[in-house]
């Protein structure tokens, strides 16, 4: 009893933390530094999933965290700062406007997310129940960095950052869902990540920079 | 067994055309292979009149009434399309637009396009539903930017980043959808996320997170619909990609995703009853059609103009499915049919026509019965028959629609009607222009196939004048499983 509530209190920290590193991400103004953040946020992701696969003993936690480290620890970083590295995009850094605003819209966001979560989570039996309001909140911080940001690469680790989420969403509210969709989630994100790296190349050959400023001349006319 | 092989004959089309792609043959290949998985999903379709719905593969996949018919439809117009995009792809070839690296890459993507599409239609699992329509998303992501100008690039990140964060959406519905169902279903045997059995004990799922899970899902399966707000990928992707694949977003993959939609409201409905789905589908739909509708008007490019129309036909479409009851079910089943028929055929002829103009903008087509009268008269044709012009089958469909429309919601018939008005002025006083008229234009290069436009607008007369008894009695039994 005593270790399966330390467990949850750990589980509590780190989900914080997640949230934490979103914050960070939403005022992140180099590309390098946010593509750590984002690994930090895989690793969290992994030690809480972890530690949730010990406290409820399902093996096939274990399976998704090992996948979690794998893809959101290594693979995706990796791709990532090789692609900035060959793009030479990896010392950009971008204006943000209004910093202050973003972050007290992202308080907002939190809030709504905490309350959108409260009666589900007061319904799961899981002992991460508790975070399912931090998943929300850290699914909407990410569409947040989407919006207000205006390179094609950071938009991709908003995008990531999301799927970071919907990750800890699944596992806080459910443990997990079955291990064929997981699966199939991870390899829609890594073709996904494949083919912005394509991409990427092709939009700076057009407009010789990854600004998404370029973008917008197609309009509703 | 029938359900392996119409989903592996794409796939291993996929693996082929990656190798071969760049051959000479490679657009007969493609068509080869869009006929071998048309002969397969007819057999699909025979077995199921025959004994009935199925399940295959440890439950994991299933047909019944309601997917077959899509099955069949999508089978089929990813059939005509390769036929099309034999000369189609040729000509753009012969103008220098794609070399025979990118004509690999567009071969290969179809047709694991049209292989995430039917995996979509087949699965019973809802969690790999939402994998296989994030496949047709990246599938199609390369082959908008296909011709790599700035339109074309900026149409396909646009494509894929709302579309990624739509979708992003409808993961989280699932999760919740999974959370209410493991409470009933429990975890063991992996059967809480199987939509056969999630419908059996749909009135037993918790009503508050499935409420929840049905606006995440339907946003998110919504923006791939193209409902509006959601809407903004939806024209840019139709007018940057090659013609062949506007013909199967607007005629395959809007059907596709309202079809994970309708599969939602389904066990949705179940647990919370009809009024808060249905109305959320109503409002989706009207505000789609009518803010369609007047966008029509400010169009100049000719593909984006059908691709602003297919926005108001999916609104249409999804104001039906939220009307509800066996009569409106059957008219969205019966829309769904033609429009799919319709548009896919309206895009094969305005991508012949804007390559004879050697523009996509409007003013510069003009006097296409004069150049190629099959052109001209497909397009008249197509157009009169999505304009909803009797005796073509979209006019039966949307009197079903306004009718219990009508009799239901009142208030709604205006909207629709201002919106059915607008689109007809809007669309009519451009076709007509383009297509009589006097222009000088050269013919094209290769002689364009045509035979799949007055096919497909065949059926569409056929199914407005005469349905087969055994259709009617699917659409029935399929409106019937929708409730």
């Amino acid at each position: 009893m005593h270790t399966s509530q330390l467990i949850a209190e750990v589980l509590r920290v780190l989900a914080a933390g997640l949230l934490l590193i979103s914050f960070a991400m939403l005022s992140g103004r180099r590309t390098q530094q946010l593509i750590t953040l984002f690994a930090w946020q895989g690793g969290l992701l992994f030690v809480s999933t972890c530690l949730v696969a010990y406290s409820s003993g399902l093996t096939e936690m274990y399976y998704s965290a090992a996948l979690t480290l794998l893809l959101k620890v290594i693979a995706l970083p990796w791709i990532l700062n090789r692609l900035i590295k060959r793009l030479g995009a990896q010392w950009d850094s971008e204006q943000l406007v209004n910093v202050p605003t973003t972050m007290l819209v992202g308080l907002v966001l939190v809030i709504f997310a905490f309350g959108l979560a409260q009666p589900i989570s007061s319904m799961a039996t899981t002992i991460t129940r508790h975070t399912l309001g931090i998943a929300l909140a850290v699914i909407l911080l990410a569409f947040l960095m989407m919006i207000t940001r205006r390179k094609a690469v950071t938009q991709v680790i908003g995008f990531l950052a999301m799927e970071n989420g919907l990750f800890l969403a699944a596992t806080s509210a459910t443990y997990g869902m079955p291990m064929v969709i997981e699966l199939g989630i991870a390899l829609d994100l890594l073709v996904g990540v494949f083919i912005l790296g394509i991409f990427f190349f092709q939009i700076r050959e057009q407009f010789d920079s990854l600004d998404l400023h370029n973008l917008e001349s197609l309009k509703e006319d | 067994m029938e359900i392996l092989i119409v989903l592996g004959l794409p796939l291993l089309g996929a693996a082929l055309l990656a190798l071969f792609g760049a051959r000479r043959f490679a657009a007969e290949l493609n068509a080869g292979m869009s006929l071998a998985t048309l002969i397969a999903a007819s057999s699909l379709v025979v077995r199921v009149i025959r004994y009935g719905p199925m399940l295959f593969g440890h439950e994991q996949f299933f047909v019944d009434p309601f997917n077959v018919f899509l099955v069949a439809l999508t089978a089929f117009v990813g059939f005509t399309t390769a036929l099309f995009s034999r000369p189609y792809m040729r000509i753009e070839e012969h103008h220098g637009r794609l070399n025979p690296r990118r004509l690999r890459l567009y071969h290969s993507m179809y047709q694991l396009f049209i292989f995430a599409m039917l995996l979509a239609l087949l699965t019973n699992n809802m969690g790999l539903l939402w994998v296989a329509m994030e496949a047709a998303t990246l599938s199609t992501v390369l082959l908008v930017s296909l011709y790599r100008t700035r339109a074309s690039l900026e149409a396909a990140w646009k494509y894929f980043i709302l579309c990624g964060v739509g979708i992003a959406q409808a993961l989280f519905g699932t999760i919740l959808l999974y959370f209410a169902a493991e409470k009933t279903l429990g975890r063991e045997g992996m059967t809480a996320l199987l939509w056969t059995h999630l419908n059996a004990v749909k009135g037993q799922l918790e009503p508050r997170v499935l409420g929840l899970a049905f606006v995440f899902l339907l946003v998110g399966y919504g923006t791939k619909v193209g409902l509006a707000p959601l809407h903004n990928w939806l024209p840019d992707a139709h007018a940057e990609g090659p013609t062949p694949v506007s013909a199967v977003l607007s005629g395959l993959l809007l059907n596709v995703a309202l079809y994970a939609v309708i599969r939602c409201k389904v066990l949705v409905e179940g647990s919370i009853g009809h009024l808060l789905p249905g109305r959320m589908l109503m409002t989706f739909g009207l505000l789609s059609a009518v803010l369609g509708a007047f966008f029509i008007w400010r169009q100049r490019d000719i593909k984006r103009l059908f691709g602003y129309s297919s926005i108001e036909h999916m609104g249409i479409i999804t104001f039906a499915f939220g009307l509800g009851g066996p009569v409106a079910n059957f008219a969205a089943l019966l829309h769904m049919t033609v429009h799919s028929l319709t548009k896919s055929a309206i895009f094969f002829t305005a991508g012949h026509a804007s390559q004879t103009a050697g523009t996509q903008q409007m003013d510069g087509i003009r006097g296409l019965v004069g150049i190629s009268p099959p052109i001209g008269w497909g397009l008249m044709l197509g157009s009169l028959a999505i304009l909803g012009m009797p005796p073509f089958g979209v006019f039966a469909s949307e009197f079903l629609i306004l009718t219990t429309a009508m009799r239901e919601h009142p208030w709604t018939t205006p909207f629709l009607l201002i919106a059915l008005a607008v689109a007809f002025a809007g669309i009519f006083s451009r076709v007509q222009p383009m297509v009589f008229g006097e222009s000088d234009a050269p013919p094209l290069p290769h002689s364009p196939a045509l035979l799949p436009v007055f096919v497909h607008l065949a059926m569409v007369l056929t199914l407005g004048v005469y349905m087969p008894a055994a259709l009617a009695e699917w659409y029935r039994a399929a409106a019937r499983l929708i409730g």
